[in-house]
Order: C-alpha cells, then sequence, then structure tokens
C-alpha cells in the first residue's frame, strides 16, 4: 500500500490478491535449481554403491521441495494448502515403503530339501 | 474499488482466491498419487531385478535427459514470472513468459521425440513389442560399467554351432587320448542356467558382459514413465496455449489472474515429476 509495485501504466492497476513474488527471488530459485541439476550429473560419476540413489533421490527431494516452496507459492500460501501436498506425499512414501517391504520378502524356497518321487 | 471479478457466492476475493488454490492442490494431490502407482512399479521391478535397471540404462543419453531436465527447470521460472506479470497487470510480460514456457514445453516434446524414435528404431520397444537388434544391443554394452570378461577370440572357421563354445574349449584345441571320441553332451541344460537368468551376449565374443533377460521390462517401465508424463506436459502445453489466448485478449489483471495461477501450478508439478524421473530412468550408475 505505502510502496505500490511497479505495473504498465496503461493498463488498469487491481491491488494484487495475494503475494507478489519477487523477481529476484525466482532466479535465485532458478540458479540454486540449475547448481543442484550439475551436482546430480557429476556426483553419478563418483561411485557409491548403493548409496548413489539415494544421493540422488535426495538432491532430487531438494529441488522439488525449493520449486514447492517458491515456485508454486507453498512458502507465503495458507498452511492448508502444504499440508494438502505433504499428506499426499506421506501417503505416496507410506505405498512405496510397504511394497518396497512386501516384495524383498518373498522366500522363493522355504524348505530346502529334494522333490517327492512321483509314485510310479 | 469493487472487484468486479468476485462471484456472488464468495464473500471476499481473497476467499475466492484461495477456494480456487485448494481445489487445485487437491488436484495435484491426485496427479502426485497416479504417477506414484508408476514409481510403485518402478520401485518393486527395480529391488528384485536391480540388474535390469544397470543394464536398461545404458541405451539412455544422459546428457539429453540433463537438457530436458535444464528446459523444464527454466519453464518453470517463466510461467512463475507470468503468475507475476498477470498478478502487476503486464500483459506484454505476461504474453512474452507464457510464449516462452510453451517454447520450452515444444522443446522438451522434440527431445523426447528424438530419443524415442531412436529407440523404436532399434526395435527397444515395450513389452511384447520388444525386438532388440542384437548389433544395437552388443554396441551399447558398454565394457566400462559392467563386469565384461574377454574371452579368447573365436577362430574364423568355426561354424555358428561352434561359434557359441570359446576356442579355448573346442576339441581341435585339446586333442584327446587315441581311441576316444567325443560326442555332443546329452544332458539337458538346466532351466535355470548356473550363472543365474542371465544371456550372454552371441553377437561379440572378444568381450561378453551379463545381459538379463526381460529387457522389455525396463522399456515398458521406461515408456509407461516418460510416456504419462510427456502426455501431462502436452496437456500442460494446451492449458497455456489458451492462457495465452486469454491473456492476449487482456482478461488478466492484478484483481484476476486465478486461471494462469493455477495453471502455473499443473506445469510446477510436471517439472517436478521430471525433476524425480530424470535420476531413477537416466541416472542409474
Amino acid at each position: 500500500m505505502t510502496n505500490p509495485t511497479p505495473h504498465h501504466p496503461r493498463e488498469p492497476y487491481y491491488q494484487p490478491v495475494g503475494h507478489v513474488v519477487p523477481l529476484w527471488l525466482l532466479f535465485l530459485v532458478f540458479f540454486i535449481l540449475m547448481a543442484l541439476t550439475v551436482v546430480t550429473v557429476l556426483a553419478i560419476q563418483v561411485n557409491l554403491g548403493s548409496l548413489n540413489i539415494w544421493i540422488a533421490l535426495g538432491i532430487a527431494g531438494v529441488k522439488a521441495i525449493l520449486v514447492a516452496l517458491f515456485f508454486m507459492h507453498l512458502w507465503w500460501d495458507k498452511p492448508f494448502n502444504s499440508i494438502v501436498f505433504i499428506s499426499a506425499l506421506a501417503f505416496l512414501a507410506l505405498f512405496i515403503g510397504v511394497v518396497l517391504v512386501d516384495t524383498t520378502s518373498y522366500q522363493p524356497v522355504i524348505i530346502e530339501r529334494p522333490p517327492p518321487l512321483l509314485a510310479k | 474499488m469493487d472487484n468486479p471479478y468476485l462471484a456472488h457466492h464468495f464473500e471476499t476475493p481473497v476467499q475466492q482466491y484461495d477456494s480456487g488454490k485448494l481445489g487445485m492442490w487437491l488436484f495435484l494431490a491426485t496427479e502426485i498419487l497416479l504417477f506414484g502407482g508408476l514409481f510403485c512399479a518402478y520401485t518393486a521391478y527395480r529391488a528384485n531385478h536391480p540388474e535390469l535397471f544397470v543394464w536398461g540404462h545404458k541405451f539412455l543419453d544422459v546428457n539429453l535427459g540433463a537438457f530436458n531436465t535444464v528446459v523444464l527447470l527454466f519453464s518453470s521460472l517463466t510461467m512463475a514470472w507470468g503468475v507475476r506479470c498477470a498478478q502487476l497487470g503486464q500483459r506484454r510480460g505476461l504474453m512474452i513468459t507464457l510464449g516462452l514456457t510453451l517454447v520450452c514445453g515444444g522443446v522438451f516434446m522434440g527431445v523426447k521425440t528424438i530419443e524415442y524414435s531412436s529407440k523404436i528404431k532399434h526395435g527397444l520397444e515395450w513389452g511384447k513389442y520388444y525386438h532388440p537388434d542384437p548389433h544395437y544391443l552388443a554396441e551399447h554394452e558398454r565394457p566400462g560399467s559392467g563386469e565384461a570378461r574377454h574371452l579368447p577370440p573365436v577362430s574364423a572357421t568355426a561354424d555358428s554351432q561352434a561359434a557359441s563354445v570359446p576356442a579355448a574349449f573346442s576339441p581341435a584345441s585339446q586333442p584327446l587320448p587315441s581311441g576316444l571320441t567325443a560326442e555332443p553332451c546329452k544332458i539337458p541344460p538346466p532351466a535355470v542356467p548356473p550363472a543365474g537368468l542371465y544371456e550372454y551376449s552371441t553377437v561379440s565374443h572378444e568381450t561378453y558382459e551379463p545381459k538379463p533377460l526381460n529387457g522389455q521390462i525396463f522399456f515398458g517401465i521406461y515408456y509407461a514413465m516418460t510416456g504419462l508424463h510427456g502426455i501431462h506436459v502436452l496437456v500442460g502445453m494446451g492449458i497455456i496455449a489458451w492462457l495465452l489466448v486469454r491473456s492476449w485478449r487482456g482478461e488478466f489483471s492484478g484483481a484476476y489472474f486465478t486461471p494462469v495461477d493455477l495453471g502455473g501450478l499443473y506445469w510446477h508439478l510436471v517439472d517436478v515429476i521430471w525433476i524425480f524421473l530424470f535420476p531413477l530412468l537416466y541416472l542409474i550408475h
């Protein structure tokens, strides 16, 4: 109100509903995302065994959080929108987690013994 | 100033805007769960058959995938910038940023087309349509990351039957004591070979690397995930094109920019999904 945001003089100006993201912040987040992409690609060259996938997913998670908070405006939004987003992710994590536990606990052979002879 | 865009069933413009946003976030939650089903298939298959993914990812070009990631991240920037322009009533800025986002989406689909067409040309399709060109497979089985072993070279006069047997074990190199003859083995091979469900490359005899069976499953998962994502990109491009037409007509301003905002949320979600697809499919060590 005391500091009116700039706008084109010929177009009608209404007070924007909600918060306007500063441009420098958008560019800052973009360059951080670029840097993280470069890190992800470079980290693959370093072989850390089974840790590789989790590091790559961790960096991807950070990038997703940055996009959600700043590009998707969650940082300034009502918290309920964040609750909707996080609960979708939480249920997805539960889904994938239980599937992983289930699928890796199959035992094809429980009792190791020779097969019974067929009756003649 | 009374906001002319306030619908009669809302009390304030803020309430109207918040309701729209909440509805969009609920839809995005369902989209996350939609892709979640495919991520679940990926998880289950990769947990049970990691060798299939280590083998399959070599056919995906990391550079193209990284380029696509950069393109989508830039399009997210221009989309968020477009929402800002709409809020400030900057019609020209809004049209330029929406146009840039649309172009980025087009570039992404173009790169996807290049990737898909090169795979389909070599027969790397999904499920029952998987008919790989064996020479293409051999070229791409780079001995770098796998455990490629070197066999002694096969002699040029060997026929196709004997060519599958390394020369060191052929009868000619190991003379039998007099009076004995060699016969082919009459014991049938086991259903599961001793080395597990691997198939050795039948094209190159100098090096061989375990080639897992069921390559069609990897490509089925690849095409399903990137294909569904590609459909979402196309839908997003349609939405942005429609927003571009509306912004050209001057329908957006600080009082009413909700369609741009909600379309932007959809586009950002498409970007977030690609952010996860890229390391899972392309960046397997």
